[in-house]
């Protein structure tokens, strides 16, 4: 360990199966939001049969095809008890798409079968009959702040909350969780877990250092971010708002 | 529907008219809309047609290089003086094959390329005498899901063909590989130089594991995304030696390649005008295609050298200095080609990236995420960058998060004001390269066409 300056990790879990929505765009964000602010991000890529470091300040989880996933459900579920451990003791975990689901109860698939989750998210997912898929807009709320978040959604899965944990937001446009209740995501703590990609990060800066902001926290940093020009990341967000929906 | 089917001759002429009667509107050619019309007024109109033609059929598929592989089957197949109907660029849905159909009279022979998700249909409504699978990469999630998805239907096209049916697949795509491996009657073709392959996946290849055990693949050789010569180290399945394959590949940048194959009706030196290894892919395909057709080894490369690009790969105009090479990128695998392709040329690259997000394109743009642009970086060989489109904000900021300094960059949404900034960039060096999407390429070319200096695209032949 080196006494520069303060070096952030990311652990980023099975990059080589859960990589179907460019989830390597929210691990660019995360790289770059910290570099432009003169702090630096170790990513520590963990694969089938790796094991999870528990020392890392971020945690993320992609989405996959059904068969990568199935793969990655029974070797997460035997290694889970660092990543556990971490997220109790405040590291950030975010779930996207397949990342998600694997972060709930479980997955009970449209052939009978039941994929294991990790429970940190009290969620249960069931698969539905055709997927859902389109723009998604929402009020999401982090930290008592509420802000507009943007992204897109391709999921067959149906997920349910639990008292264990809340919605990451209410969607203004889109089906979110499960087409029903109106709400997208899960939140308990510092662990999140959201059917939106697009990828996520990019076109939502706030909602990228708010993560950014708890993985700093949890490794011991006191100051806050600093702001960045985030002129493109704007505008980049309005058009996609302003698509949401529209027949095109 | 309850809509009872109307007798053949009365259909035919109705979808006709209905043809003629758009493009007098100016509403296109009627590429697709006198099929449309032929489904719904005679839906068994596809059957009886495609029986009709002597020669029979060949159907093409694959996520990229359909339109132009079919382009080059079909140079051949003019070469030797065979009559061809076809669908044009981009009509490869049932619609526009019945509207082929429609329009083939006195034709020998039927070819058309085909919408990966409606190959399974077409396969059962036109029983092809051949079919020329080349590959299933990750394009447009919303649209055709996953990959996985597509290789279970495509599993089940083959096994609904005749068996007498000609497959000819590409040997380098595991997926296709299984897909193909049921068929009694196979002609595969690959690529072998080991001097074009690469040494590790790129990021974002689909289906790296063995599908019969799901343990990693190992391969001696990537060629394009999880193409490339592959085994799988704990089951012992492997690829096959391609019956026909490249064993040199030239590639001569943006002007062109030369390829020597090896078919199992001799040998063939082949001279492209088309640049890439993608295009190499392209040719073999063709290559393999018309040797299933018995068509002399010796007419296929004079035939072949003949092409240009197609509408939109790797085509090239001139407005006023500038030249305007055009590269479509509809999704990661084309991208990455396209700029390894331009890569390739050893000057500064002034780009235009132009960004839809409409059906045909896919609405998720997330997919520019996959696609390492980060190698247009390397070495500061991007010499300016100009985004347009309807979601050029995001392309940008895909640039931005590579490392793309924002103050070089312009973001212009209009497709011809976009393109005005652009060729003002690249006058000094008189070269700009275009990256468009589907759509954004269909903007582009009625802009040049209004300036005078390209065909409609319903011309394009
Ligand atoms: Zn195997």
């Amino acid at each position: 360990m080196t006494t520069g300056p303060l070096s952030m990790r990311l652990c980023h879990l099975y990059p080589d199966h859960l990589n179907i929505y460019a989830d390597r765009g929210n691990i660019a964000v995360c790289q770059r939001r910290l570099e432009w602010r003169g702090l630096s991000l170790e990513v520590v890529e963990v694969g089938l049969g790796d094991p999870i470091p528990a020392d890392c300040h971020l945690y993320y989880l992609g989405g996959g095809q059904d068969r990568d996933q199935a793969l990655v459900a029974e070797d997460l579920e035997r290694k889970a008890d660092p990543l556990r451990q971490a997220a109790e003791d405040g590291a950030v975990v975010l779930g996207v798409c397949g990342g998600y689901q694997l972060l709930g109860r479980g997955y009970a698939g449209s052939d009978g079968r039941r994929l294991p989750g990790i429970g940190l998210l009290d969620v249960e997912t069931t698969a539905g009959a055709g997927r859902l898929v389109g723009d998604v807009v929402l009020d999401a709320t982090l930290s008592g702040q509420t802000r507009t978040v943007v992204g897109y959604e391709n999921h067959a899965g149906r997920t349910h909350l639990g008292p264990g944990c809340t919605p990451l937001g209410r969607l203004r446009r889109g089906h979110g969780n499960n087409g029903e209740d109106g709400c997208e995501g899960a939140v308990a703590g510092h662990s999140v877990g959201t059917y939106m990609h697009g990828p996520l990060l990019p076109k939502n800066p706030w909602l990228a250092d708010t993560l950014l902001g708890w993985a700093l926290a949890h490794a011991g940093h006191t100051e806050r971010l600093a702001p960045l020009d985030d002129q493109l990341e704007k505008s980049a967000h309005a058009a996609a708002a302003a698509r949401a929906g529209k027949k095109r | 529907m309850g809509m009872p089917s109307l007798p053949r001759g009365l259909a035919a002429g109705a979808a006709r008219g209905a043809g003629r009667l758009s493009q007098r509107l100016g509403r296109g050619g009627g590429t697709t809309l006198p099929g449309l019309l032929l489904n719904l007024l005679r839906p068994e109109s596809t059957a009886e047609m495609a029986r009709s033609i002597p020669g029979g059929v060949i159907l093409l598929s694959g996520t990229n290089g359909k339109t132009t592989t079919a382009r080059l089957v079909r140079a051949v197949l003019d070469a030797s003086g065979t009559k061809v109907a076809a669908n044009t660029a981009g009509a490869n849905l049932e619609r526009g094959v019945a509207t082929a159909l429609l329009n083939a009279d006195g034709a020998e022979v039927a070819l058309f390329e085909v919408d990966e998700a409606a190959l399974p249909a077409l396969t059962a409504q036109t029983r092809p005498r051949a079919v020329t699978l080349m590959n299933l990469f990750r394009d447009q999630l919303d649209r055709y899901g996953e990959l996985e998805h597509l290789a279970h239907r495509w599993r089940e096209a083959v096994s609904a063909l005749d068996p007498s049916a000609v497959l000819i697949y590409n040997a380098d795509d595991p997926v296709v590989t299984e897909v193909a491996s049921g068929h009694p009657n196979t002609l595969s073709y690959g690529l072998e130089d080991p001097r074009v392959g690469r040494d590790r996946l790129p990021h974002a290849a689909d289906a790296t594991e063995c599908r019969r055990c799901t343990a990693p693949l190992r391969y001696d050789m990537v060629t394009i995304a999880h193409l490339g010569r592959w085994s799988c180290p704990a089951c012992g399945w492997t690829r096959p030696v391609p019956d026909v394959r490249a064993i040199r590949v030239d590639l001569h940048g943006l002007d062109g390649q030369r390829l020597a194959i090896a078919t199992p009706r001799g040998p063939i030196e082949l001279s492209l005008r088309l640049p890439g290894m993608h295009n190499s892919y392209n040719a073999i395909a063709a290559t393999a295609t018309a040797s299933a057709f018995a068509l002399a080894p010796e007419s296929i490369g004079p035939a072949l050298a003949k092409r240009e690009a197609a509408f939109g790969r790797a085509e090239r105009t001139h407005i006023g200095a500038v030249r305007v090479t055009t590269l479509l990128a509809k999704n990661p695998a084309g991208a990455n080609e396209n700029i390894r392709t331009m890569l390739l040329e050893d000057r500064p690259l002034h780009l235009l990236a132009l960004l839809n997000d409409r059906t045909a394109d896919g609405r998720d743009v997330s997919w520019i995420w996959d696609v390492d642009y980060e190698l247009l970086l390397d070495g500061d060989r991007l010499a300016s960058l100009t985004v347009g489109g309807d979601r050029a904000y995001d392309m940008a900021l895909r640039f931005r998060y590579a490392g793309f300094d924002p103050e070089r960059l312009s973001i212009i949404p209009s497709v011809p004001e976009a393109l005005d900034a652009a060729l003002r960039a690249g006058s000094a060096v008189g070269d700009i390269y275009v990256l468009p999407t589907y759509t954004a390429l269909l903007e582009l070319q009625a802009e040049l066409a209004s300036r005078g200096l390209a065909p409609s695209f319903w011309e394009d032949r």
